[in-house]
């Protein structure tokens, strides 16, 4: 996903003169080397200091330029959290802040370096969009319609090596609407980020033969949550699954339960989130998921409710 | 405990020629008198205003916008944003804040609040978390060094600022990244909500040397005369960051304001604000 980030990027930059990108003492791999060589002074690396990352964007923002922020997801928002609250969203500026390895997707590296509150904490911010892009292929769409924002944009990464999930979906990535990625009536599970190919796999595996029972949606902009196509979605299915490598508090799962009752809807929904605590768990993202019940089986049990 | 061990280092604006006529300086200094009758003016139409800090810094603010800022092309911040009275007296001074608006401060339906706020009249950033102003700054003057503009960014900070890690990141950033097309200004009044410096925090003391140690051209003035301020920010060296470290008192200009840690939030009561207004007033024989 950092690949098809910085990909993405210098695309724009080859199309718009107004591309910052600024970095905290880190790099979205090789691929920046073709925006470095283009626009070597619309790079700027501010060193290890976060709050300067935001401040800095926030002034280059208010000049007309898009500033795109970019370091390790848990630095992109803990650290400079108060700049992202002033700086970006107070003031209304449009600065994407780019978190690579959101989730627990640095796995091994402990809890320092996870994140796993950051979709709470950022919608909790008036004038932030939050987007959590599925695949690389999403992380490319996301790129393009950050520009069209007038405000700050949050958007978690995954890292590298992410394969693609929705090239044969059958809807388009919209900005702050629900996307479905696979068809399917009775039963539907929502989710957004890399976690997302479980969900697929495990539909895949219970959908034997033609009829395709499972549908899937990539809610990959999490802020302004799409509440119309949630309340046609509660409405229309047997059963509603939410899945996200995040904590429960703030979380898809609980947004879509104050819905459901909300609408007084009697759908029954099922939702898989991390749990409340940190993780002292290390291996491969697999691992720690497992240490939380993010896993098939247990997606599996929830599908079949 | 020296009360300032800083005066000695690179107080080199005695040495330099005085920039302002002495008329120049007789104006400012009715000006500066003007400006801190206004904010108690306003300030008795509430309980509570931020009046001694912005008296602190009201000269520094008057000398940046009357002769050192270029209206067209150079950008001022107060990123001590408790000093918004002092800006917003002298915006209504130029004739950028109408006398309604500064009247209005902190009123229901006003618009205009106790720390600048973006949008407001001459205005660019809101600021009041401390330590927020000058990595913007930074910004701004690099995307100016990027539009081609020769620009001038300019930053009027609290000592206290300088307590918070995102200054000195941004102190470390902004030679690094090449912006030279900046002027700090602190309002070094050595006074923090729970008292002085020199007492809480002696290692903060002296701050010029470790501004300059950190890639930047320094030098200190009476943060209580234009002129001096004026002549140090026009005679800085050019091709480095600027900081003038101004040396001010809390309060300055009225008596028992000044150094009184009650005077950073409080409004003058009746007889204090006759008295207050007493002491500012313009020598008999003078214009207002």
């Amino acid at each position: 996903m950092r690949d098809a980030f910085a990909r993405a990027l210098h695309n724009a930059s080859k199309r718009r003169d107004d591309v910052f990108f600024l970095v905290a003492d880190i790099s979205p791999a090789s691929s920046l080397d073709d925006f470095l060589a283009e626009s070597p002074t619309r790079f700027i690396d501010v060193g290890v200091a976060e709050q300067s990352l935001i401040g800095i964007a926030a002034g280059i923002a208010m000049r007309g330029f898009r500033p795109f922020a970019y370091t390790i997801a848990n630095f992109s928002i803990y650290r400079p959290f108060e700049q992202i609250r002033v700086d970006l969203c107070y003031q209304n500026l449009p600065v994407v802040v780019v978190g690579v390895g959101g989730g627990m997707a640095y796995s091994a590296l402990g809890s320092t370096h996870h994140t796993i509150e950051d979709i709470a904490v950022m919608s909790a911010l008036p004038n932030m969009t939050v987007v959590a892009p599925c695949d690389p292929l999403e992380v490319d769409e996301a790129v393009h319609a950050s520009f069209g924002l007038e405000g700050p944009m949050y958007l978690r990464l995954g890292k590298a090596g992410e394969p693609d999930l929705t090239a044969d979906a059958p809807e388009p990535f919209e900005l702050g609407r629900i996307r479905k990625i696979r068809e399917g009536y009775s039963v539907a599970i929502l989710g957004y980020g890399p976690v997302l190919g479980l969900a697929l796999d495990v539909a895949n595996a219970l959908d034997i033969g033609p009829e395709e029972r499972i549908a899937v949606f990539s809610v990959h902009t999490m802020k302004p949550l799409d509440l119309k196509r949630l309340a046609e979605i509660l409405n229309s299915f047997e059963r509603v699954v939410t899945l996200e490598e995040h904590v429960e508090f703030g979380s898809l799962g609980s947004r879509v339960r104050q819905l459901a009752f909300e609408q007084s809807s009697d759908v029954d929904v099922q939702c898989l989130a991390l749990h409340d605590r940190f993780i002292h768990v290390y291996g491969a993202q697999a691992d720690l998921r497992n240490a939380h019940q993010i896993t098939s089986e247990a997606l599996v049990d929830a599908v079949k409710g | 405990m020296p009360l300032n061990t800083s005066l000695s280092f690179l107080r080199i604006v005695e040495r330099w020629f005085s920039l302002l006529s002495k008329q120049e300086v007789t104006d400012a200094e009715a000006r500066c008198r003007h400006h801190r009758r206004r904010i108690l003016e306003t300030s008795q139409l509430l309980s509570a205003l931020h009046v001694a800090p912005a008296f602190s810094c009201l000269e520094i603010v008057d000398a940046i916008y009357f002769y050192s800022l270029n209206a067209t092309s150079d950008t001022f911040i107060l990123s001590k944003g408790h000093g918004a009275m002092a800006q917003y007296a002298v915006l209504e001074a130029m004739g950028i804040m109408s006398e309604e608006q500064l009247n209005s401060v902190c009123q229901p339906g006003s618009q205009i609040g106790g720390h600048p706020d973006r949008g407001n009249p001459g205005v660019i950033a809101s600021t009041g978390s401390l330590g927020h102003g000058l990595p913007i700054a930074v910004g701004l003057a690099r995307a100016d060094n990027e539009r081609g503009s020769d620009g001038t960014v300019f930053v009027v900070m609290s000592d206290g600022e300088f307590m918070e890690g995102s200054t000195w990141e941004a102190l470390l950033i902004a030679p690094s990244i090449g912006v030279t097309n900046i002027v700090v200004v602190v309002d070094h009044n050595k006074s923090i909500s729970r008292g002085e410096i020199p007492v809480a925090h002696p290692n903060m003391l002296p701050l010029a040397p470790k501004i300059s140690a950190f890639g930047w051209s320094v030098a200190e003035a009476d943060g209580h005369s234009v002129n001096e301020i004026t002549t140090a920010i026009s005679q800085r060296p050019r091709g480095q960051p600027f900081a003038l470290v101004c040396h001010t008192t809390k309060g300055r200009g009225v008596s028992f304001m000044e150094n009184e840690p009650i005077w950073a939030y409080r409004s003058p009561s009746g007889d204090e604000f006759v008295q207050a207004m007493d002491e500012l007033a313009d020598p008999s024989g003078d214009e207002e």
